[in-house]
């Protein structure tokens, strides 16, 4: 009897678990085929007369880029001087100290720029995105978009891809700047050298490949942030408690995903 | 503008259209067609199947057997492009309105003239003030949709439905949720509309009111099944118990089986409760 009842606890559990497994392979696919729509409507919407406009575009980077630049400004700036200080630090303890330009400027390039900035327009935007899609489907607007034949991914979603695409890189490449801007402020005292040098040393230090690698993540990231704040907000189901528990899922799915995401990205090129 | 619907025989037609949420089926073979020009009321209580049968008219939702054929083109079979088209023939007001809250109540109704049509900025504005002027909201274009009541909420979300001049016009609970005399001008709206545009119109409503005076003909829903589908008078002189429960406002007779009664409140699911829709 009480074998009986531990088989039936273990086949429970690996209902839920297969269940759980379903569900998330099935959320992954829906991932994917927005991206595949999303091209599609980019490449035939003109032909399909539902071109992709430019202006809920422009509205979209504004608000994604534009929005996020003095954060973004902040939170960089902050970390090029914490990288300086923990870099200084580190490298004093076997003298290498006037080497320290070296790692701040890649690690700056190379890592904490495109992630920082990720995470951060994954906390703004991604956000925002799942909840203004999950409001606008228990309002029934996107069925509403749906009846009058106008494609919601086109409409909806398309615009945010692109600018997440163009803006992310963008900011991005404004952390680089600002990030390894600060880091000199407080290297090139420490090291007893001017501003100047430090300038000189990071523009012979930092290569157009390290430039890339870091850009080409924010891309990624991009894609990533727009699919899993689309994928929720559109999953969302029982009124405002749905919105905001879909909201939140969506900045921790995006976070994770970037994170990991990065991890393996890391894996694959630097190896 | 030329229009092919002369040559339409029926504007909507259901032909044995199953459907379940799970398990439950929620519609058992409903079967009806509307006509061209007709106003046809689909009728029910809460939990009926009208709303679900409505996701199926409009395509949101794919049946489990049974065809919907709207302007002679079956909804199963048409391609993405195909599909476009017919809902550019086709308008629909939500019970909730469902206007886009970011826009105003102008760039709402020119909305589907923006996105289907050519036209120049003049033209759609002249069009969008046009439809306004329909529904009675002349002047509220540059409001949100957060700053009308309800009636001028449903009364621009049937001025979008109609900005491109549909042939089939769904209505999803007209004149739930409002005063009586606001539910009546928006019924007297409807009739207009059918009178001056030729338009075929399904309305979804439990409103009773509203159903006898704007319904040519009225298939009532009950529990999934067509109880019903006739003329107004025939409806109101049914000798059909569940009809005259449904019209003179009566509640069900009582539980007919006392032992399924007892099993559900002890909580026995393993007989589930057959084809009863949701509540």
């Amino acid at each position: 009897m009480a074998g009986g009842l531990g088989v039936d606890k273990l086949t429970k559990m690996l209902d839920r678990l297969g269940r759980w497994a379903v569900a998330g392979v099935a959320e992954f696919g829906f991932g994917a085929a927005l991206v595949g729509e999303s091209v599609f409507w980019l490449a035939m919407g003109r032909k399909r007369r539902q071109p992709v406009r430019l202006g809920p575009v422009v509205a979209q980077a504004m608000e994604i880029g534009i929005g996020a630049l003095p954060i973004v400004t902040v939170l960089s700036g902050t970390i090029g001087i914490m990288l300086a200080i923990q870099g200084v630090y580190s490298l004093k303890l076997f003298g290498a100290e006037s080497r320290v330009t070296l790692g701040v400027a890649m690690s700056t390039v190379r890592e904490f720029a495109p992630l920082i900035t990720g995470i951060l327009v994954a906390g703004r935007s991604g956000s925002a995105l799942a909840a203004r899609l999950g409001t606008m489907r228990i309002n029934q607007e996107i069925d509403a978009l749906t009846v009058m034949g106008v494609s919601p991914v086109r409409f909806l979603v398309v615009p945010a891809l692109v600018a997440m695409m163009v803006m992310l890189p963008c900011l991005t490449l404004w952390a680089d700047l600002v990030g390894l801007f600060t880091a000199g402020l407080y290297i090139a005292p420490q090291l007893g050298s001017t501003m100047g040098a430090y300038v000189n040393e990071v523009t012979s230090l930092v290569q157009m490949n390290d430039m890339l690698h870091g850009l080409a993540k924010s891309v990624i990231f991009s894609v990533l942030i727009t699919i899993v704040g689309v994928v929720n907000g559109a999953s969302v189901s029982g009124g405002a408690e749905g919105v905001g528990h879909m909201t939140t899922r969506s900045v921790v799915h995006a976070i994770s995903a970037i994170v990991i995401t990065d991890m393996i990205f890391v894996f694959m090129v630097t190896r | 503008m030329s229009r092919s619907s002369q040559s339409v025989a029926h504007s909507v037609e259901v032909i044995d259209l199953n459907t379940h949420y799970g398990d439950r089926q929620i519609l058992h073979n409903v079967s009806l067609e509307v006509k061209q020009g007709e106003i046809m009321v689909i009728m029910g209580g809460s939990g009926s199947g009208k709303t679900t049968l409505l996701n199926h008219l409009l395509g949101l939702m794919p049946p489990t057997s049974g065809t919907v054929r709207i302007l002679d083109q079956d909804l199963g079979r048409l391609t993405p492009l195909e599909r476009q088209k017919l809902r550019t023939r086709t308008g629909v007001a939500f019970q909730s309105g469902a206007l886009f809250s970011s826009m105003s109540i102008g760039d709402n109704i020119a909305l589907p003239l923006r996105e289907h049509t050519d036209l120049d900025p003049t033209t759609i504005g002249i069009m969008t003030r046009l439809k306004l002027e329909v529904v009675s909201l002349a002047g509220f274009e540059n409001l949100k949709p957060a700053e009308l009541s309800g009636g001028m909420i449903k009364r621009a979300a049937l001025a979008r439905a109609i900005v491109m001049d549909p042939e089939v016009l769904f209505c999803d609970e007209p004149s739930a949720g409002l005063d009586p005399v606001v539910a009546s001008s928006i019924d007297d709206l409807i009739l207009r509309l059918r009178d001056a545009m030729g338009m075929s119109i399904v309305v979804v409503t439990h409103d009773l009111d509203s159903t006898f005076k704007i319904a040519d003909r009225i298939c009532v829903l009950d529990k999934g099944k067509v109880l019903a589908l006739d003329t107004v008078e025939a409806i109101r002189a049914s000798t059909d118990t569940r009809i005259q429960n449904l019209l003179n406002r009566r509640t069900e007779e009582a539980e007919p089986d006392p032992d399924a009664y007892l099993r559900r409140l002890l909580g026995d699911t393993s007989t589930p409760p057959d084809g009863t829709p949701r509540t």
